[in-house]
């Protein structure tokens, strides 16, 4: 049934659906909602769920690290300064291999402070081992929230899996979403079976011992296998979701008007609808433009995506945050992707957004058009900034 | 309450921290660890702070635990066994367990008192079901004897040398224990490896109690206190006789003081054994020390002893 509702609140109905064991969490702008509607369901009794009111997200992680080893199901959200807090304890999550459901509301780092949204904080948490998903909208955000259990879950994936959402623009805006009744949620996320959990008393397991050089390297290729095996089941439980509930996502990414396009945008997030805005209108005029929104980040999918843009002759990558002395962190990605390929689009980075600062229409239709007659690029170009 | 037949004998039963630790010759350590483990009949699982213990116990592939143990980090044992302790009552309400398990956290005092406060605190309020235990060797050991809030003042460690300027830690050291039961959690106490029956106790006692229970234990570092190997029961002893580490509970808000040393031995006697506060007896220019030393003992005592007689009193007027 359509229902009218926030980001947030579609996010929250997902993880009252998933009703994990554990929910732990600490309030922070703009996620704080979450956690309030979840602490709704708990003390009304429509979950199970023990709720950890933590004092820090630091020990909102550290909590879902013990429970998850524990053999519970775990779930939490946050935000910028947040994640910064939980990132040391993300890297241990991942090296632990357990299936956190994480909820990322996404807001600038500071500083200077900003509530709003760029995608700054993803990008800490870029290298920690975490499966990250981008939604464009209210309705991608919840249904990646149950897609993104379930794949972190799988048996040769066990990977914390962040789902991101565009602060304010996701999270607090209302929007159509059409959730699933509960039964079938459920029954597609399934029951959780943990390994070597600790509450197994009988069969006592240490987690996070000491590993030397002996053998440390060898247990993070270890790691980088389980990240390996999230493309194939990423696809996988994209098929689940479409047999499940009719409803289709297909592939790592979303194209759109991408088959004939000669210049292309690529993006994350809420920008994507912004960004088909753009493309319709100057497709409207004749012009064979074209965008590539990613859903699946990290693991990135390289070969996918050079092959969806073999055929494209600019594609302009906008990064909604600075990597300091670097390209955009998506733009560096896109051109690992044509590294070794003989065909390759002319590539430009765009830096857009940061802090929440508005992105129009009319700012992406004049990137399309600037990029037809552009030359050679290098460096960065800015969207929407006063210089 | 167990004496040294029944530890024995659940030794035997299960061996929970096995040989093969790396810890140093002399380490007060494994005989508090394995006192604890021994004084808890139900299965348990145990949260490792970072540290001395930690990373002794648990090289890769192997481990020392013969009970289910999480490591994590350094400053977050107690978020960590809280969550263990959130996943076993969410468990519990969906009807995926039901036995008894008890839940432990294990660190040092640099994880306690300083980067590992708040997480503790936390914790504590919101009255997870645990025993939190800070192995109190009075500095940062494992990464080479630093100084800690817990650290006693003169003491030299390596972020607070005997110089020409300043000899040792300025500052005075922290009262973890106070602290802790100014969060009003059921059961708190003080103990020693000097006193392992003691220990025992003060961990049935505690278990006793549903919510969070906190077991400050001053354990002899011979490497950090630069004393003899064989040192870490009588230098832990001294640290009793001289008052200086009173052996006390606050259960449910009432002090006890349990050990009143007969006579007052000076604490020199506990200083002057450690190579730490070598320097306070060679240069008379500081022997002022020792006695500022020595007032601060005297005054917590006098606290303590205020503290246990006014809860106490207060314990006679409810009855």
């Amino acid at each position: 049934m359509r229902k009218v509702m926030t980001g947030h609140k579609a996010v929250a109905e997902a993880m009252r659906q998933i009703e994990p064991n554990v929910m732990a969490v600490y309030p922070i702008t703009p996620q704080s909602e979450i956690a309030e509607y979840y602490a709704e369901y708990v003390h009304n009794g429509k979950v199970k769920t023990e709720l950890v009111p933590v004092e820090s997200e630091h020990s909102a992680m550290s909590a879902c690290v013990g429970a998850a080893a524990a053999g519970g199901r775990v779930m939490t959200a946050t935000a910028s300064q947040g994640l910064a807090l939980m990132v040391e304890i993300l890297y241990i999550a991942a090296s632990m291999r357990l299936p956190i459901g994480m909820a990322l509301a996404n807001r600038a780092l500071s500083g200077p402070i900003n509530i709003h949204c760029d995608h700054s904080d993803a990008y800490l948490a870029r290298d920690c081992g975490a499966i990250q998903v981008f939604a464009e909208s209210a309705q991608e955000a919840y249904d990646y929230t149950l897609l993104a259990q379930r794949l972190a879950e799988r048996d040769q994936v066990r990977l914390p899996a962040i789902v991101n959402l565009d602060g304010f623009t996701l999270t607090h805006s209302v929007q159509v979403v059409e959730p699933l009744d509960d039964e079938r949620a459920k029954k597609f996320v399934g029951e959780y079976t943990p390994v070597y959990p600790l509450l197994d008393v009988e069969n006592p397991s240490t987690w996070g011992p000491f590993a030397m050089p002996d053998y440390y390297f060898e247990l993070k290729r270890a790691q980088v296998a389980a990240m390996e095996a999230v493309p194939e089941a990423f696809l996988e439980v994209q098929k689940e979701y479409e047999q499940a509930t009719g409803r289709a996502y297909r592939g790592f990414f979303e194209g759109y008007r991408l088959e004939d396009a000669d210049r292309v945008l690529v993006v994350m997030g809420s920008t994507g609808g912004t960004a088909k805005v753009a493309v319709d209108e100057l497709r409207a005029a004749g012009e064979k433009v074209g965008l590539l929104k990613v859903w699946l980040y990290r693991p990135f999918p390289y070969a996918a995506i050079a092959d969806a843009l073999a055929h494209v002759k600019q594609v302009a990558v906008l990064d909604r945050a600075v990597s300091f002395g670097a390209y955009g962190a998506l733009y560096s990605d896109v051109a690992t992707a044509f590294m070794h390929r003989e065909r390759r689009p002319r590539l430009a980075n765009y830096i857009y957004g940061l802090g929440g600062r508005d992105t129009t229409p009319e700012h992406l239709t004049r990137v399309l058009s600037e990029m037809k007659d552009a030359g050679p690029d290098e460096g960065l170009r800015y969207i929407g900034l006063r210089e | 309450m167990p004496n040294i037949k029944t530890l024995a004998t659940r030794e035997e039963k299960q061996v929970r921290f096995s040989p093969g630790h790396s810890l140093c010759a002399g380490c007060a350590e494994p005989m508090v660890v394995r006192t604890i483990l021994n004084a808890i009949e139900d299965p348990v699982v145990v949260a490792n702070a970072t540290g001395c213990l930690e990373v002794a116990t648990s090289r890769y592939p192997g481990t020392v635990w013969n009970v289910p143990w999480i490591h994590s980090a350094f400053e977050n044992a107690a978020a960590t066994i809280a969550g263990v302790e959130a996943a076993y009552n969410g468990l519990k309400r969906a009807g995926k367990i039901d036995r008894k398990v008890r839940f432990l956290a294990f660190a040092g005092d640099g994880g306690t008192y300083d980067i590992g406060l708040q997480s503790l605190s936390g914790a504590l309020e919101r009255g997870h079901d645990f025993l939190y235990v800070c192995l109190n060797n009075e500095a940062y050991m494992n990464t080479g004897v630093q100084r800690s809030s817990a650290t006693p003042p003169c003491a030299s460690a390596t972020t607070s040398p005997v110089g020409e300027e300043i000899p040792g830690k300025p500052q005075d050291r922290k009262d973890m224990t106070a602290i802790v039961a100014a969060h009003h959690v059921p059961y708190v106490a003080q103990a020693s490896v000097a006193n392992l029956i003691d220990l025992a106790n003060k961990v049935e006692r505690a278990m006793s109690y549903e919510g969070a229970k906190f077991l400050n234990v001053h354990v002899t570092c011979p490497l950090g206190w630069r004393t003899k190997r064989d040192s870490a029961v009588p230098m832990a002893k001294l640290a009793l006789e001289t008052r200086y580490w009173p052996l006390y509970e606050v259960i449910e808000g009432r002090y006890k003081v349990n050990y009143k040393p007969k006579k007052h031995v000076p604490v020199e006697e506990w200083l002057k054994g450690q190579g730490r506060f070598k320097h306070l007896f060679k240069d008379p220019s500081l022997r002022s020390k020792i006695d500022d030393f020595q007032a601060a003992v005297d005054r917590h005592w006098e606290e303590l002893l205020r503290k246990e007689q006014w809860t106490q009193e207060g314990a006679v007027e409810d009855e």
